[in-house]
């Protein structure tokens, strides 16, 4: 059953300051709604949601795209929607600009924020396996200061960050320096529109006179988190690409996941779809047909 | 206990208005109860079906996912804007003419998605208008009949509700 609206409070500040005050006060008391699109969602299922609640919709402090040439920062409030009407991030990070076209539909990704998709923090979440190939930072924001950390180092398990109770994400940045990288992204789910997906790889990669000299690799619902599986990126690191190094790779991917079984797939189906995935972006490579 | 309401004021269809609810209602439920808009439907009441979609300052929103605390100071545009002066949208017209609509409920939901599309992309590809309008689900009419609807309102009309707003002010 539903939720009842009344027995939470729900305030919308209006500044990014109030809401760090707010927190500040009361470390762990209010929790932060953007769009709502997961918080909502649990409300209708009548799943537990925090009783205090504070709104970041509508606080433009939080909702921007800021290029600064060497690198790109995304408010954690910038929706989906902002994400792919976005020229430089469409170019120069396009696996992002491809994820955002996943997240649900046109009126969820107008509300789905990427703070509230990585503070949610699902195995499965879209934009993910793109942020950690190329290397995005996070940045953390209260009313102590700011603190940038790796974006690889937020999840630190099933639905649990670096964040301390005080704190927002304040803002994504990705450098720019992927534009001589193959990339790759797809993923696997029950249709197109509207699935979470059973899932998800994410390369960049840069070849050097045949040889790997630089590889990320990311993955979405092969863990209990979003996650670099640097295994999978040692196996292949100063190698050529082959029948005799992909199989390895293969092999490590297959050792480094540890996806769940759950309703939408199983931990075995989810292990060999990750190595198909990863051996089809190094045929790719080898071919020289690696599409972004 | 139940905690404090407030009052919310934003621009609906056009005209300002201020409702009293607590804030986390959901817009949906401020729509039809509070301001007596039955045209937005509810349907899965999860984000997934699109029968409750409404225009939020402009982008295509799910007014069951939206806290009405949200809509502070926003613009909200329903089914019920969107005629102009009586005269019925080019979209409902070609929904007519089309049999775009069955049982309707997916109706209202459908034709806010459609104009947003025609908005952002007066002349939408079929693939498109598909995208456009993944999101909003429809048990009766199959699709194809609300697809042709799309692709007749944009022949016809190149004139979008944007223009038309313009018209209008
Ligand atoms: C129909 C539907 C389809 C969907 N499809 C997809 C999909 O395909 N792929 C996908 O990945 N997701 C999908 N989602 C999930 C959801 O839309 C995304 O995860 C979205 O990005 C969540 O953002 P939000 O702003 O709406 O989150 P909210 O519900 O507002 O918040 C989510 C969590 O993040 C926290 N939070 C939000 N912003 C901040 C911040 N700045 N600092 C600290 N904490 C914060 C909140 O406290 C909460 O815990 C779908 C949801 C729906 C309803
Ligand atoms: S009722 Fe809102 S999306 Fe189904
Ligand atoms: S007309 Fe009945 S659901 Fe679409």
């Amino acid at each position: 059953m539903r939720g009842n609206a009344e027995a939470h409070q729900m305030i919308a500040p209006g500044s990014l300051a109030a809401v760090l005050d707010l927190m500040s006060s009361a470390p762990g008391e209010w929790t932060p709604i953007a769009g709502g699109t997961e918080i909502m969602v649990a409300h209708a299922a009548g799943k537990p949601v925090a009783e205090k609640l504070v709104s970041l919709w509508g606080i433009p402090e939080l909702r921007f795209i800021e290029d600064r040439t060497e690198s790109i920062a995304i408010g954690a409030a910038a929706t989906f929607r902002d994400l792919r009407a976005h020229a430089a991030i469409n170019a120069d990070w396009p696996l992002v600009s491809r994820a955002s076209s996943w997240i649900g539909s046109i009126a969820n990704q107008s509300r789905a924020t990427v703070g509230g998709n990585l503070v949610n923090g699902s195995p499965a979440a879209d934009s993910s396996p793109a942020f950690l190939v190329y290397d995005a930072e996070i940045e953390l924001v209260s009313s102590r200061g700011s603190r940038r950390i790796p974006y690889a180092a937020f999840h630190t398990g099933y639905k649990q960050n670096a964040m301390a109770p005080d704190e927002l994400l304040y803002a994504i940045h990705l450098p720019r320096r992927f534009a001589q990288h193959r990339q790759y992204l797809r993923k696997v789910g029950t249709r197109r529109a509207m699935a979470v997906a059973k899932v998800a790889l994410a390369v960049t990669a840069l070849l050097k006179e045949g040889q790997m000299s630089e590889i990320r690799v990311a993955a979405a619902s092969l863990a209990p988190f979003p996650v670099r599986l640097v295994q999978v990126e040692t196996a292949l690191l100063g190698q050529p690409i082959n029948s005799i190094t992909i199989q390895p790779a293969r092999a490590a991917l297959l050792a480094e996941a540890t996806p769940i079984d759950d309703i939408r797939s199983t931990a075995t189906y989810r292990r060999q779809v990750g190595a198909n995935l990863l051996e089809e972006f190094l045929i790719k490579l080898r071919t020289g047909d690696a599409s972004k | 206990m139940s905690a404090p309401w407030a009052t919310i004021r934003f621009i609906l269809n056009g005209e300002p208005c201020a409702v009293h609810a607590p804030p986390m209602k959901r817009l949906l439920d401020v729509l039809r109860e509070d301001l007596r808009l039955t045209g937005t439907k509810e349907g899965c009441g999860e984000g997934e079906c699109g029968s409750c979609s409404v225009r939020m300052n402009g982008e295509l929103v799910n007014s069951c996912l939206v806290p009405v605390i949200q809509a502070e100071g926003a613009t909200v545009q329903t089914i019920e804007g969107l005629a102009t002066n009586g005269e019925l949208h080019p979209l409902q017209k070609a929904f007519l003419a089309c049999g775009g609509a069955q049982c309707g409920i997916c109706t209202p939901g459908m034709l806010m998605a459609a104009a947003q599309l025609l908005d952002v992309n007066p002349h939408p590809n079929i693939a498109e208008i598909r995208e456009g309008l993944a999101g909003n689900l429809c048990r009766c009419t199959g699709f194809m009949r609300i697809f042709e609807s799309v692709v007749k309102a944009a022949a016809n009309e190149s004139t979008s509700t944007e223009e038309q707003a313009a018209h209008a002010r």
